[in-house]
């Protein structure tokens, strides 16, 4: 068995009668892309929230590098380098770029409680920020106010902002939701580079982005796995063909 | 909520260096009381807008800060005798304890929730106040002495009390200015903008939130002790929940989230007031809901809001 770097056991979620999540075990291997399918209302969302403690389990435990997290606020969490990201894209609107990346890399300086400090006591992170602004093809708007940038570009910084924290791992949901062509090739690239030395796992609904970027697949309908294996493995299963019954995406993405 | 508009921060040294010098000269120009009463609602509105405008968080409940430190301010300097500068810091270390619970009690809680358990738990203040014989029910606390200063300034000289409001005020907003340009007030921005990125971050929300909280109510507290010295009473028109509502409409009214909003707000508010009290008697209130509507209606960011929009358009700055 290879090293597991989260895990889930029995993840069950009840919404007033509705099951929602129903007895999910998953596995993700460290250092792979895995992405999480499955047609709308199938759950993926949940299973990020629950795993990523914005949502309280009904029943079940998570395990991260080993440790049970089940019951640990999700601020925590997120300091142990397993960040999230959100279907809408998550920045600072009213804060620069420049700032917004600052967010993600004031903690480590741990003067987050300074409120008699001046802030011109985070400028020395400024360089570090440029840095992740460079990688992610950012640097040039540095300056602008977040919420003047276009959607592509602020999933982008939503990415920088996250790699500023080192994360050990990146869940990243939807990431390429709502773009066009050219943004969806720029972020796939940008995951691709990201993923070195990380484990991702993606909730994604454009399959040929799963077909080319991901190493392991779980399909997920009603709240439950329905299969799991590579993306060969599980576009040929016939369950997997029939919940996704009136489209024919899963042979679309092969080109 | 709004978003605020952005700031030219350029500009900002040179404004505050001239309305500091305009506060310097201003009571020998305007009658000093109405100055004071001024720069006591000032600060409380910069105390409530730290709150609201940067982390946006609602409080209905800001009376009670102000009117309890009123009220403990005036029991220890007029029935313990200590000095005018211990009263007040006496007051704000009430608020600030009295905040710190409010806080712990309803940030867990957002939005209305949260502005329904703050208002909640500030009528629960003002019944104690009314029911216990120390604060004097209806009366009030009448007849604080302002006392000498240190032991030493006597201020019931005017301008003398004045200055020391004035101080008082300069550094609470210092504190306010300071606490929003800090590496704790980026993260409280951080939060006002998007809460769950935040968390998901690593920022232990709720901890920002209760020491904003805190700091805001102590300041409000600072306010209302210095008020009472200022007009020798602290009375139950303080705990009430107008005074929280109208913290609510000077901050609106100035600009919610600007530096300088509130303060814009609060003169407008009280001089109104006193202007109106004069002519139009009891109808002051009906005046000051059709200016609450009218703001809220068509000038959603405030005066100051507005105008540093106006300069951002023309491109002024």
């Amino acid at each position: 068995m290879s090293d597991v770097i989260l895990e889930t056991r029995g993840l069950t979620k009840e919404f007033k009668g509705f099951t929602a999540v129903a007895d999910v075990n998953l596995k993700v291997e460290r250092g792979s892309i895995h992405a999480l399918i499955g047609p709308n209302g199938a759950g993926k969302t949940t299973v990020f929230n629950l795993v990523t403690k914005f949502l309280p389990p009904t029943a079940g435990s998570i395990h991260f590098n080993g440790q049970d997290i089940t019951h640990e606020p999700p601020a925590l969490t997120a300091r142990r380098g397993f960040i999230r990201s959100f279907q809408i894209s998550a920045t600072f609107p009213h804060l620069t770029v420049l700032e917004n990346v600052r967010i993600g890399l004031q903690r480590k300086l741990g003067t987050e409680f300074h409120f008699w400090k001046s802030a011109k006591t985070l400028n020395r992170l400024n360089d570090e920020a440029m840095a992740l602004l460079e990688a992610v093809d950012l640097g040039s708007f540095a300056a602008t106010m977040t919420s003047e940038m276009p959607y592509g570009r602020k999933r982008a910084l939503e990415i920088a902002t996250t790699l500023a924290l080192e994360p050990e791992m990146m869940l990243l949901d939807e990431p390429t939701q709502g773009m066009g062509h050219e943004d969806i090739e720029r972020v796939v690239e940008l995951i691709r580079k990201v993923s070195a030395n990380r484990t991702i796992l993606m909730v994604e609904h454009n399959l040929s982005v799963v077909a080319h970027l991901c190493h392991r697949i779980t399909v997920l309908t009603r709240g439950s796995v329905l299969a799991e294996g590579s993306y060969e493995e599980v576009s040929k299963n016939p369950q997997v063909l029939e919940a996704y019954v009136g489209s024919d995406n899963m042979n679309d993405a092969h080109h | 909520m709004n978003a605020p508009a952005a700031f030219p921060e350029s500009k900002m040294p040179l404004l505050l260096g001239v309305l500091f010098a305009i506060g310097l000269v201003a009571p020998y120009a305007v009658y000093p009381t109405f100055l004071m009463k001024i720069l006591c609602y000032a600060l409380f509105a910069c105390a409530f807008n730290l709150l609201l405008g940067f982390v946006g968080l609602l409080s209905f409940g800001h009376a009670a800060f102000l009117g309890t430190a009123g009220y403990v301010c005036g029991m220890v300097v007029r029935d313990i005798g200590l000095t005018p500068e211990l009263g007040i810091l006496a007051g704000t270390v009430a608020a600030g304890l009295l905040g710190w619970l409010f806080g712990w009690l309803a940030i867990k809680r957002t939005g209305i929730y949260f502005a329904m358990i703050t208002l909640a738990l500030a009528q629960m203040v003002f019944f104690l106040c009314v029911q216990i014989k120390e604060t004097g029910g209806e009366d009030g606390l009448q007849g604080v002495p302002r006392g000498h200063l240190l032991g030493v300034i006597d201020l019931s000289d005017n301008i003398a009390m004045y200055y020391l409001v004035y101080a008082i005020f300069c550094c609470g907003f210092f504190v306010i200015y300071r606490t929003i340009h800090s590496p704790f007030g980026q993260i409280l921005k951080a939060i006002r903008e998007n809460e769950p990125r935040a968390i998901s971050l690593g920022y232990d929300v709720t901890k920002f939130k209760l020491i904003a909280f805190t700091i805001s109510a102590a300041l409000a507290g600072t306010a209302g002790a210095t008020k009472t010295l200022v007009f020798q009473l602290a009375s139950l028109t303080d705990v009430h929940w107008h005074a929280s509502g109208e913290v609510v409409l000077m901050t609106l009214l100035g600009g919610l989230g600007t530096i300088l909003g509130p303060i814009v707000g609060a003169a407008t508010i009280v001089s109104l007031q006193t202007q109106l009290a004069d002519s139009v008697g009891s109808w002051v209130t009906v005046i000051m809901g059709v200016i609450f509507v009218l703001c809220v209606l068509a000038f959603r960011r405030g005066m100051v809001g507005e105008l540093q929009s106006l300069i951002k358009r023309s491109g002024v700055n």
